[in-house]
């Protein structure tokens, strides 16, 4: 459902952030990034929704190239693709509701979404959204008087009201705590089985990324050095990731209901 | 080099020879051009007057006291036209500065080599010639009266809200407004949703402040004519109505400590 | 689940900044009312306005073409005088704003002295330069000297104030060091807090620098000297191509400072 074809990135300051990146992934599969920091795992996403403009290659999401698109039309493409932020992104100043509504941007009008006044059923959708993640009560609350776990719940409804066939995931958990850390992992893959959505999740944590996900990419200095299932991590394997340490901690002695509810 | 050693004997000094040679020379160019212009201002100056001076002094000050408290009756109006010429300058001047502010700001200019300059000329330029001096030119333009007073405070507030809200704006948060963007919002819901809401208490404290300053320089906008209370301040000191004066400065000065007191009061309950 | 059905189907507002509605709607009104008090009382005569605009027009095209020479003696006289007053009147309320700066911290000052300091900024800054000016003419004589005078004065309430803030918001911990190795008061001054603020200061100090300048071209306007009475005399004259030349050197000054400034600031910093 989403090819990439040598996707290139090179940054003004002449790095080579992604080295010809071919990735396909299909309907409803959820997929971890894996690799070290500055391994190009940010900028392969932002790529994807183009906040940040490839240099060569091709985007395809169905049988839409993104590559190439023109403004308008990016926007309209960009609805189809959640995103998920590190540090939650919500706008910290408006109230949750106004946060999660911001993600039907893209299919209302400047005056309507100004004065606040959004389609009833986007309004119901947000409510039902915020209750499946336990948020309902919170709805007028601002943003910035949640906890960190609540806030990244808020920014999953934003990234689910859009309706979207594909989450991007950027570090969801890089800020949170380990048990909070794995109710959002859940809740995410959980989420994207109910809608058969299709998730590219980039993180850090490879124990937490194994216990949740169907695939795993690894992705060392901005090329593709991994492309299997998540038992497929040997030690050698991450060394070749990340580089030489002892892996035997890290990884995580698989869990078996744990893969049965991530599958 | 601080440390130097003399006679076998290391000597520890604050600065070297040649770091402490500059730091003399500077001092006394300092000296000499402070010399100098305080004797041109003495050459300037009739000293005999100075001499007199504390005589003066305390002869107005013997005319000014008591303040002719009955002269209060007259002021209603000019101080009125002074709070209208304050509130109206720093309502159109906002207006004005919200859109230099953001072609001012590089994250949000259209155009960093065109644009952005001429947004950053018209603040330096509204923003270093006085109130009092563009009260005079739109005097000599449409005539005196309160409406060039206002106009006056618009034009000269401008460039001060303009430079406040567009240092707020490059200061913002950009992956909120990633967030929004990636959501397939246009560019107008971007800066609705992404860049006003952060900016939006900045926007506030800033209008208050100015508010404030406007005040003060609105009373005295009446000097050259352009209405308030000025207007009787200048025309009692014409005709050396030293105790009308006092009561005028009196107002000022409480005006002042008022609009200082609301304004701390406002942003207080913004913050 | 039953919470939800009760918010579904139902329309969502935004809730307001002010909850009251009754202080939202009494601040609204008053505040429209008073628009169109203050807009009644304002008698704009239009026809005037009108006329003006041909006269507005000239004097924005006066910029394209400014006259430098006609009365270049005069803007030279009143540049320099302008100049002037800002260096001495710089220098002076420096350098008594120093000490009363030191009074008028808390951190360090005995209660008189900081009483007796705050009251000398509250009183420098609640005056408006152009009133003290008025009043020192009156009483020194037309001149310079009464406009380096009110330049003085009124740099020492802005100095005096934000350096006292900057001296109490200081370290504590580095002037106590000092302390604590047996400095007497001016050894301790000079070691613990001098190092802390001195940045701020020299800052400070060329920020009023620049108002000074700015300042100083309209005390002119009551007789105090400076580029002032030259700029009123080209307006008074209708010679708006002098009046330009004059604007254009006073901004051109202002952005030569702002520039020093931002260069100095960033090497002190």
């Amino acid at each position: 459902m989403l090819r990439l074809e040598k996707l290139v990135k090179t940054y003004k300051t002449g790095d080579q952030a992604l080295k010809a990146v071919e990735l396909n992934v299909p309907e409803g599969q959820v997929l971890a990034l894996i690799g070290p920091s500055g391994a190009g795992k940010s900028t392969l996403i932002r790529c994807i929704n183009r906040l940040v403009e490839p240099t060569s290659g091709r985007i395809y999401l169905g049988d839409v190239e993104l590559t190439g698109l023109s403004q308008g039309n990016l926007r309209r493409e960009r609805r189809r693709m959640g995103m998920i932020f590190q540090e939650y992104a919500l706008v910290e100043r408006l109230s949750v509701m106004e946060n999660v509504l911001s993600g039907r941007l893209g299919y209302v009008g400047f005056w309507r979404s100004f004065l606040r006044r959004f389609p009833q059923k986007d309004v119901d959708e947000a409510f039902r959204l915020l209750d499946r993640v336990g948020l309902a009560h919170m709805a007028d609350k601002r943003a910035d008087e949640l906890s960190g776990g609540q806030r990244q719940r808020v920014g999953i409804c934003r990234a689910l009201i859009q309706n979207p066939a594909l989450l991007l995931v950027d570090e969801p958990t890089a800020s949170l705590d380990p048990k909070t850390s794995r109710q959002i992992m859940r809740l995410i893959c959980e989420l994207c089985k109910e809608r058969g959505l299709a998730a590219i999740i980039n993180i850090h944590d490879v124990a937490l990324a194994q216990m949740f996900v169907q695939r795993v990419i690894g992705l060392r200095f901005g090329a593709v050095e991994f492309d299997g299932p998540p038992d497929g991590l040997t030690p050698d394997v991450l060394t070749t990731i990340y580089g030489e340490e002892d892996w035997e901690a890290t990884i995580a002695p698989v869990d078996e209901d744990e893969v049965e509810a991530a599958e | 080099m601080p440390v130097e050693e003399i006679k076998g004997q290391k000597i520890w000094q604050r600065r070297s020879g040649r770091e402490s040679l500059a730091h003399w020379v500077m001092w006394l160019i300092g000296v000499a051009v402070f010399a100098y212009c305080w004797q041109q201002i003495s050459a300037s100056t009739t000293w005999f007057f100075v001499w007199d001076a504390p005589r003066i002094a305390d002869d107005i000050w013997t005319r000014a006291t008591p303040p002719r408290w009955e002269y209060i009756t007259q002021l209603g109006k000019p101080i009125w036209d002074t709070l209208n010429i304050a509130t109206l300058g720093t309502i159109f001047s906002l207006i004005l500065a919200v859109p230099v502010a953001f072609l001012a700001a590089h994250n949000t200019t259209p155009s960093r080599f065109f644009i952005r300059p001429i947004a950053l000329l018209i603040i330096v330029s509204t923003r270093s010639i006085n109130s009092l001096i563009w009260a005079l030119l739109l005097i000599a333009i449409i005539g005196p009266g309160v409406f060039a007073g206002v106009i006056a405070i618009a034009i000269r507030s401008i460039g001060f809200c303009a430079k406040l809200l567009y240092e707020a704006i490059e200061e913002i948060d950009q992956t909120q407004v990633e967030a929004i963007t990636a959501t397939g919002a246009s560019r107008w819901q971007v800066m609705a949703y992404g860049i006003v809401p952060q900016i939006l208490p900045a926007f506030a404290g800033i209008a208050v402040f100015r508010w404030d300053i406007n005040i003060r320089e609105s009373t005295v906008l009446g000097l050259v004519g352009a209405g308030g209370i000025g207007l009787q301040l200048s025309s009692s000191l014409n005709v050396l109505a030293w105790p009308q004066v006092s009561l005028i400065l009196l107002v000022i000065l409480a005006a002042v400590v008022i609009s200082e007191w609301v304004s701390a009061k406002v942003r207080g309950a913004i913050i | 689940m039953s919470e939800l059905h009760t918010l579904i189907g139902k329309p969502w507002r935004k809730p307001s900044f002010i909850k009251r509605p009754w202080l939202r709607w009494a601040l609204m009104l008053g505040f429209a009312a008073y628009l169109i008090a203050a807009y009644m009382t304002i008698d704009v005569n239009w026809s005037r306005v009108y006329e003006g605009l041909e006269r507005g027009k000239k004097f924005i095209l006066a910029f394209t073409s400014p006259d430098f020479t006609t009365r270049s003696s005069d803007i030279y006289a009143g540049m320099v005088e302008s100049i002037i007053m800002t260096i001495a009147s710089s220098v002076v309320g420096i350098a008594i704003s120093i000490p009363i700066a030191l009074g008028a911290a808390r951190n360090i000052a005995p209660l008189p002295i900081y009483l007796i300091c705050r009251s000398i900024i509250a009183i420098s800054r609640a005056l408006q330069e152009i009133i003290v000016a008025i009043l020192l003419v009156a009483i020194f004589g037309f001149g310079p000297l009464a406009g380096f005078l009110t330049l003085s004065f009124a740099t020492i309430g802005f100095l005096s104030k934000l350096l006292a803030e900057g001296i109490e918001s200081m370290d504590k911990v580095q002037a106590e060091a000092i302390k604590a190795s047996g400095a007497r008061w001016t050894q301790w001054i000079n070691y613990g807090v001098q190092p802390q603020v001195m940045p701020r200061l020299i800052g400070l100090s060329i920020y009023r620098l620049d108002i000074n300048f700015r300042e100083s071209a309209i005390l002119g306007l009551v007789g105090a000297g400076g580029i002032g009475a030259t700029l009123n005399t080209a307006f008074d004259r209708y010679e708006y191509d002098t009046a330009a030349a004059i604007l254009m050197i006073i901004i051109l000054i202002v952005m030569a400072l702002e520039y020093l400034s931002g260069v100095i600031r960033a090497r002190v910093q």
